[in-house]
């Protein structure tokens, strides 16, 4: 079996929260205080505990050599809290953890960074303290100017660059660091959509360099196209580890879902009688479950329950799909394809609309549900609408991981590409 | 073209890596024994130091940026660290030595403020500059680990910059008031080594304290004006009376201010003085060692 390269066994780390903290702030408090009580720094320890939380709870976990893994979790799950353990910036309260290789951390771009410095400064001055050595700095000068594309302003004082091209050469700094194991928080998220493309790329040649990579990203899908294994925190704990896209088709599922939807049934259940029609339901379902995020690479079901209270010609449910600018993508309409007016009967009904698998574009939806009997009247005052995110998982349509799609839908189309021949041109 | 089969995830910018590469990709051979481990409350002085010496060039760069970044955007720009002192010997002399007539064991006043002038100016800006540079760098040590000890080190070798500077203007009077060394002035790097060291107890001791007490940063330049005329600055230590002298020479500064004016301008050293400063330093600067590194692992969480 491969050795590995990080051991981290039962760590945690406790914070404390109020009370014994708080207590002294100032020295005027302290000293105010053992005056006023000379006890009182006894008392202190018979005092009720201080509030504590653990940030880390027990987090067992290996990484093998080259390796890039991912971190996720919800805000406040330990993610940055086991980052900085990693990276030494603060102790843990227990456990331990071995490291067989330097280990350089990048917990923000352009830390340290001089605004009254030039570019060509700072970037000696960032790279000293990312833990680079003059030598080597001076080596990969040029190439990290490159990478930058701010050569023309490399003179110039940072306060003077745009945020954008503070960034860059931020960024540019630490991608040529060379540590064998690297730490990286939520960096990725810097920068316009052709740099980062840049920085996924550099980040990638890195593994292949035989690089250990741990990272934190809210960003699933870099998270899925660089990370061969995840490991999922929650509330301090670790919640799952594996294969990452399994871990982050669980994760995504189980941080969305019901969120709207206690809401929605108020606005059904308010909605004025009509004499043909009721309606009793709506939701959002993918794999039998109500939610409100959906996988692409899954359909997705629109669930309509109702009843209709008498007999009916021409009436219609109709979905609509519309993006996030209220823009009509789609109007689906049950019954649409019959060639004659509809005749439904007294009864209750549920429709099921399937989105298919690898149609729908990794943003946020909504779906407008309407009833009406064709050439009469509306059976709804207004449409019910719900809202719904979704998340690219599986086979996607994307020139990189990580591009971002202009299209309002993103359905996988067939492509035939094909080699008429081997000369060019003739 | 190549064929590209639907949904499959594209090679990123740099082409996907050639066999070449995949060989170069072959893990590096892992140690016997970890490079680190991390745990709570355990830390070496030895592996510690080893740091420091590792991070050598980090105390460099931050002097640097110290300096560097001090005197932008002024018009005179570095001729302050001359100006400095300089004004404040010119208003010393107008009011101790002419108006008030401070006895300055028959030296030239200027000359006789101007030398400790030097060392206490470096001592003061030194002490107040460091006291709050952790605070200041607080960005630095949220996001990066180094050893934390570089930052008031850095803070005050930045000032340790102005105090060679200085010794331009010195030489300079010390023509003027036809004034030449003797061979006392072989004592000089001892004593700037010893207020140095003595800075540097004082500055970490102080910055690792302000981490948590941010009344230290408030309260130490009051402290530094009250200090300089404990010391003798303005007048010569003789002007204490005996009686008295020893509890005057317990404030470490005396002895070293007074072994400056010796080792410059030729006079006698005062040893008892000074012994009792190289003592209190070395014991200094071994607490404020210890100090700081009970307090530094904290900093992160409270700063």
């Amino acid at each position: 079996m491969m050795k590995s390269i990080i051991h981290i066994e039962k760590l945690s780390k406790q914070y404390r929260i109020g009370s014994r903290q708080s207590s002294y702030p100032t020295l005027r408090d302290a000293i105010a205080g053992t005056f006023r009580a000379p006890l009182g720094r006894l008392q202190q320890y018979k005092r009720k505990p201080a509030k504590t939380i653990w940030a880390l709870k027990d987090v067992d976990f290996e990484i093998l050599p080259g390796e890039v893994v991912g971190i996720i979790g919800r805000n406040g799950a330990g993610k940055s809290t086991l980052l900085k353990v990693l990276a030494r910036i603060t102790e843990p309260t227990t456990g331990q953890i071995q490291l067989y290789g330097r280990i350089a951390s990048l917990l923000e771009v352009g830390t340290g960074f001089h605004p009254e410095l030039t570019g060509r400064e700072n970037i000696y001055l960032n790279g000293a303290i990312l833990g680079m050595k003059r030598m080597e700095i001076g080596r990969k000068f040029d190439e990290i100017v490159a990478f930058s594309e701010v050569d023309k302003f490399i003179d110039t004082p940072v306060k003077h660059y745009s945020s954008g091209m503070y960034v860059r050469l931020a960024f540019a700094v630490a991608a040529h660091l060379e540590p064998e194991i690297l730490v990286l928080d939520e960096v990725l998220a810097v920068g316009d959509v052709a740099f980062q493309r840049k920085c996924l790329g550099k980040m990638d040649d890195v593994a292949h360099h035989g690089r250990t990579v741990i990272f934190v990203s809210h960003n699933m899908q870099a998270v899925r196209s660089l990370c061969k294994r995840v490991i999922w925190l929650q509330e301090g704990k670790l919640h799952g580890a594996g294969e990452s896209s399994a871990i982050v088709d669980k994760y995504l599922q189980a941080s969305l879902g019901g969120s709207d939807l206690l809401n929605l049934d108020k606005v059904i259940a308010g909605l004025p009688p009509d004499p043909n029609f009721c309606l009793r339901s709506v939701a959002l379902e993918q794999n039998g479950q109500a939610t409100t995020l959906a996988l692409s690479s899954q359909p997705l079901e629109v669930v309509i329950e109702f009843s209709v209270l008498k007999r009916t010609a021409g009436l219609h449910v109709y979905v609509s799909l519309l993006d996030s600018d209220e823009t009509v993508l789609l109007e689906s309409i049950n019954n649409g394809a019959s060639e004659e007016l509809p005749i439904v009967d007294a009864g209750d009904y549920i429709c099921r609309l399937t989105f298919p698998a690898e149609f729908l574009a990794p943003r946020t939806y909504e779906v407008s549900i309407k009833a009406g009997i064709a050439n009469v009247r509306s059976c709804l005052p207004q449409p019910i609408r719900m809202r719904f995110q979704v998340e690219a998982s599986g086979k996607f349509n994307q020139a990189f991981p990580g591009y971002s799609t202009p299209g309002k839908l993103a359905p996988l189309l067939d492509w035939k590409t094909e080699r008429t021949s081997t000369k060019i041109g003739s | 073209m190549d064929l590209i089969r639907k949904g499959e995830v594209l090679a990123l910018e740099p082409t996907p890596a050639s066999p070449e590469q995949e060989l170069q990709a072959t893990p590096f051979q892992l140690p016997e024994k970890p490079l680190v481990v991390i745990e709570a409350g355990k830390s070496r002085l030895a592996s510690y130091f080893h740091d420091l010496w590792i991070y050598r060039e980090l105390l460099y760069f931050l002097t640097w940026r110290d300096v560097k970044v001090r005197y932008k955007q002024t018009v005179l720009g570095i001729a302050w660290v001359l100006l400095q002192p300089l004004l404040t010997t010119t208003i010393f002399t107008i009011f101790f030595g002419n108006l008030a007539q401070v006895p300055s064991d028959n030296l030239p006043y200027p000359l006789f403020v101007y030398s400790v002038m030097l060392p206490w100016t470096f001592f003061a800006s030194s002490l107040t500059n460091s006291g709050n540079s952790l605070v200041t760098n607080a960005n630095l040590i949220t996001k990066v680990y180094f050893p934390r000890m570089i930052i008031p080190a850095a803070a005050i070798a930045a000032r340790f910059v102005d105090f060679a500077v200085g010794f331009v203007v010195l030489i300079g009077m010390m023509v003027f008031y036809n004034v030449s060394p003797t061979t006392s002035i072989l004592m000089l790097p001892i004593l700037v080594l010893l207020v140095a060291l003595l800075t540097l107890g004082f500055g970490m001791w102080t910055s690792a304290l302000n981490v948590k007490y941010r009344d230290i940063g408030v309260i130490l330049p009051v402290l530094v004006q009250l200090w300089m005329f404990a010391s003798p600055v303005v007048y010569p230590s003789s002007l204490v009376p005996d009686k008295y002298r020893w509890v005057y020479e317990l404030n470490p500064m005396t002895g070293i201010l007074e072994g400056f004016r010796a080792s410059l301008l030729g006079q006698r050293f005062q040893w008892r003085a000074l012994g009792i400063s190289m003592i209190i330093t070395l014991l200094l600067l071994m607490y404020a060692t210890f100090a700081f590194r009970r307090m530094e692992k904290r900093f992160a969480d409270i700063v």
